[in-house]
């Protein structure tokens, strides 16, 4: 049984079935890798996914038109990551506490919209797998790496983008700053809270998107707490990847595999109590903190809110 | 990102400023002007009102009432953004960089690029060493600031707001960092940015400093301008009683004690710092009853690390200290206190005080779990109040009772109340870490005569600090304190400031003693 694993058209499932499900990691963990870098800890992200992933959900089921339901994800979920700033950098909210309070507003919310409006689970016709013209023919890679909806190759290109901004543009230049000495940047005339306000916002879009690639692109329903907990890890993922987008790239490539893996034990019917397998990236999650924090640097203002002329 | 060539700035002047905070009127109808080409000193104790009228000039805050003229045109400066848009830069006390950038990147910080929004950190970097080089200040533009000691992150700062064209520079206490040697250097530096036109106002509180730097002086005391003189026209008595308001004793008398047998010995003894590499690393020392240790050396070679491992707070990893010949390495600071122990912390208001309990209770912290204070597990009421009240008076600790909040003592006063705990019980081993740090020069003085008072109890006494002159007053010897090492220990008699400064430097007691003798 167990080497029915190691069969090669397992494998080859495990890896591709590994890139589409890093999809709402990648957003997720990349939009929060900006917030956390300006210094907001926004452990709101798992409540801002639901909502997005029940808004992209409900306009395409309504439309039937996938790009109109992203749209709606997109606004969603930036309005929510707006709520979290105003929270956290007008009111300077303590951050761990106010997360917790949009989680379970994005949880309760998303739950109830969804019990008034289409009271069962239904299906929609999500974003279409896109087999890209002669690379998709590669054996092998073309099947892991070039048979997924467009998402999932925004998501990964997502990561080159977000390193560029962070490391050669102005803006991240402003962003790195604010996080780690939000008292310098305010003297050189940069506004901390407006960078805050607008890497808390990219954030939940990007978290909007992450939910929407799954209710919308990897599995085309809606339930209550359809995400289970991927936000949270996410937010662990960006400390376990140190705050640089090839860091949470890695640990959510990682996490997505070990999701894959525990998929196709029980599909393969391996006589693993499927309670250890759905367990396994929960216990990854612990393990990789407990290991991994220590090494890197965090910003040092992260979750302390920023008021001129303390210093 | 290329600044537009510096303006020149003939004269600024603040007019009639009031601040006010709440309960403190921190600026009274304050005048200051400086000119091109001078440095002005603003001289004024902690909580003068030095800072409040510095931050105000960099649009930090903004003034109640008065004027802000630049070359005779009132002007408005709402933000920092604005004052450097007027020319004026400001190098703070606590410097404003970002240790995980490298110094091009820090420069760059908040200025337009050539090619927005890209950076430009080639060009940056080019115009840093140019400018680097005008004005002989050695920096990499390359290094990442985290990398850099404390000198050379002072130069970035500065070179930060050269670059943005200041012609005005505000330098708050610029020297609390830097060793004699190297303050020699800024002092260079300074002077041919005025000899080159800029002007300069240089905080501080330290009177030869500003001294042998500044054209005028500007003494400030309780939020108001006492006087502007001309430097040349006056001297370090005159400029300390301007200052406090009274005469001052610049120099503590000493008698001489009969020294006692070692009490405290510290044998190789090593510790990690706060990020778990060794800060402290082999150190050896012996204090004898009566006598007071000084230990010398610039912030961050070891010394806090050093006070926190003798007081408990730390962990040694290797080597021992001995207690009137306990062997007490490891104990915890209970357990300490009992053998005779005193700390006087260098963070006062972290780690030795509680801010919002009372007086009393703060007096009370360490010994309240014995007699008298306590019989069994209650606590002894009236005995307390006794305690308390005679060491409010003796110590001169200024409270309208021993029921007030601590938080609403003044930074000396509260100073005196950990020296009153830490001496109370008559310790056998004093550590007190920058006992004056951030004190008005009235509690310093009656800090230091109890300090020297303290050895005729038959006290051992380590005193570390980063103020030279204090160490030097105080001490009977003087180890200096270099990464973790001790570079050596100077009889009194013997230490000359030069001599101290190069082994702050890293340089070896014989070498530096030859190379100043």
């Amino acid at each position: 049984m167990i080497q029915d694993l190691l069969a090669p058209a397992v494998l080859i499932g495990i890896a591709s079935s590994g890139i589409r499900l890093a999809t709402p990691y990648l957003y997720a963990t990349i939009g929060e890798t900006f917030g956390q870098l300006s210094g907001v800890l926004n452990l709101g992200v798992e409540g801002i996914m639901l909502m997005g992933a029940y808004s992209g959900f409900y306009v395409t089921f309504k439309t039937g038109n996938p790009v109109l339901g992203l749209l709606a994800a997109i606004v969603v979920g930036g309005l929510m990551g707006l709520g979290m700033a105003i929270i956290s950098v007008t009111f300077q909210a303590e951050q761990g506490i106010s997360g917790i309070g949009v989680y379970l507003f994005g949880l309760g919310m998303s739950d109830l919209l969804f019990q008034k409006s289409l009271g069962t689970v239904e299906t929609v016709s999500g974003f279409q797998p896109v087999e890209i013209p002669f690379l998709s023919q590669i054996p092998v890679l073309g099947q892991i790496f070039f048979r997924h909806n467009l998402l999932v190759y925004a998501a990964f290109l997502l990561v080159p983008v977000a390193w560029f901004v962070i490391n050669k543009t102005t803006w991240g230049l402003k962003i790195q700053a604010v996080g780690q000495n939000p008292a310098a940047a305010d003297a050189l005339g940069v506004s901390v809270s407006a960078v805050r306000y607008a890497t808390v916002t990219l954030g939940g879009v990007l978290s909007g998107i992450a939910g929407a690639s799954l209710s919308i692109g990897l599995l085309n329903v809606f339930q209550q707490n359809l995400t289970s907990g991927m936000g949270f890890i996410a937010v662990a993922l960006v400390y376990f990847g140190g705050w640089s987008p090839v860091g949470v790239l890695l640990g959510s490539l990682l996490f997505s595999l070990v999701n894959a893996l525990q998929n196709w034990v029980q599909v393969l019917g391996i006589p693993i109590p499927s309670d250890f397998a759905v367990m396994m990236p929960y216990v990854l999650t612990i393990l990789a903190l407990v290991f991994a924090v220590r090494k890197v640097t965090q910003p040092a203002a992260l979750t302390k809110p920023f008021e001129r002329g303390e210093g | 990102m290329l600044t537009s060539a510096p303006h020149r700035i003939q004269r600024v002047e603040l007019r009639d400023i009031v601040k006010r905070f709440p309960g403190v009127l921190a600026n009274d109808h304050v005048n200051f002007e400086v000119q091109a080409g001078e440095v002005h000193a603003l001289l004024g104790e902690n909580g003068a009102g030095k800072t409040t009228l510095m931050r105000i000039l960099y649009g930090l805050y903004q003034p109640d009432e008065g004027q802000i003229l630049i070359d005779s045109r009132p002007v408005t400066i709402e933000s920092p953004a604005d004052s450097i848009r007027h020319g004026i830069g400001m190098i703070h006390q606590h410097f404003m960089l970002v240790p995980s950038l490298s110094v091009a990147a820090n420069v760059a910080l908040g200025l337009r690029s050539t090619r927005e929004p890209l950076l430009d950190l080639e060009v940056v970097k080019e115009r840093v060493r140019q400018l680097a080089e005008a004005y002989s200040m050695l920096v990499d533009p390359d290094a990442m600031l985290w990398q850099l000691a404390v000198g050379e992150q002072q130069r970035v700062e500065i070179l930060k707001s050269l670059y943005r064209g200041a012609a005005l520079l505000i330098l708050d206490e610029p020297t609390a960092v830097l060793t004699p040697q190297e303050v020699e250097e800024f002092f260079v530096t300074l002077r041919r940015m005025a000899d080159e036109g800029h002007a300069l106002i240089f905080i501080s509180h330290k009177l030869h400093e500003v001294l042998s730097i500044s054209d005028r002086v500007t003494v400030l005391r309780n939020g108001q301008v006492v006087k502007t003189l001309k430097t040349a026209d006056t001297n370090r008595q005159e400029l300390a009683r301007l200052m406090v308001g009274r005469e001052v004793l610049l120099r503590v008398k000493r008698k001489p004690v009969q020294l006692g047998p070692p009490r405290l010995v510290i044998q190789d003894l090593w510790a990690l710092g706060d990020k778990g590499l060794p800060a402290v690393r082999g150190v050896s020392l012996e204090v004898r009853a009566g006598e007071i240790l000084g230990i010398a050396g610039v912030s961050g070679n070891g010394q806090r690390e050093l006070a926190q491992t003798l007081a408990g707070l730390r962990k040694a990893t290797q080597g021992r200290v001995l207690i009137d010949g306990d062997d007490v390495t490891g104990w915890a600071p209970d357990r300490l206190i009992a053998q005779g122990l005193s700390y006087i912390p260098e963070e006062r208001m972290e780690d030795g005080v509680i801010r919002d309990m009372t007086v009393e209770e703060n007096m009370m912290l360490e010994d309240h779990g014995r007699p008298p204070f306590a019989r069994g597990i209650f606590l002894n009421f009236s005995a307390i109040a006794e305690h308390c009240d005679r060491l409010i008076g003796d110590f001169e600790i200024k409270t309208p009772s021993r029921r007030t909040p601590l938080g609403n003592l003044s930074g000396g006063n509260i100073q005196k109340l950990i020296l009153a705990r830490s001496l109370s019980r008559t310790p056998s081993v004093l550590i007190a870490s920058q006992p004056t740090r951030g004190v008005d020069i009235g509690s310093t003085e009656y800090i230091h005569q109890r300090l020297i008072a303290q050895r005729e109890q038959g006290t051992a006494t380590v005193l570390i600090s980063e103020d030279l002159d204090e160490v030097r007053n105080l001490s009977d010897r003087i180890a200096v304190m270099y990464e973790g090492r001790i570079m050596g220990i100077v009889e009194r008699d013997e230490a000359t400031v030069e001599q101290l400064g190069l082994m702050m430097a890293g340089v070896p007691m014989e070498e530096a003693a030859g190379q100043t003798g």
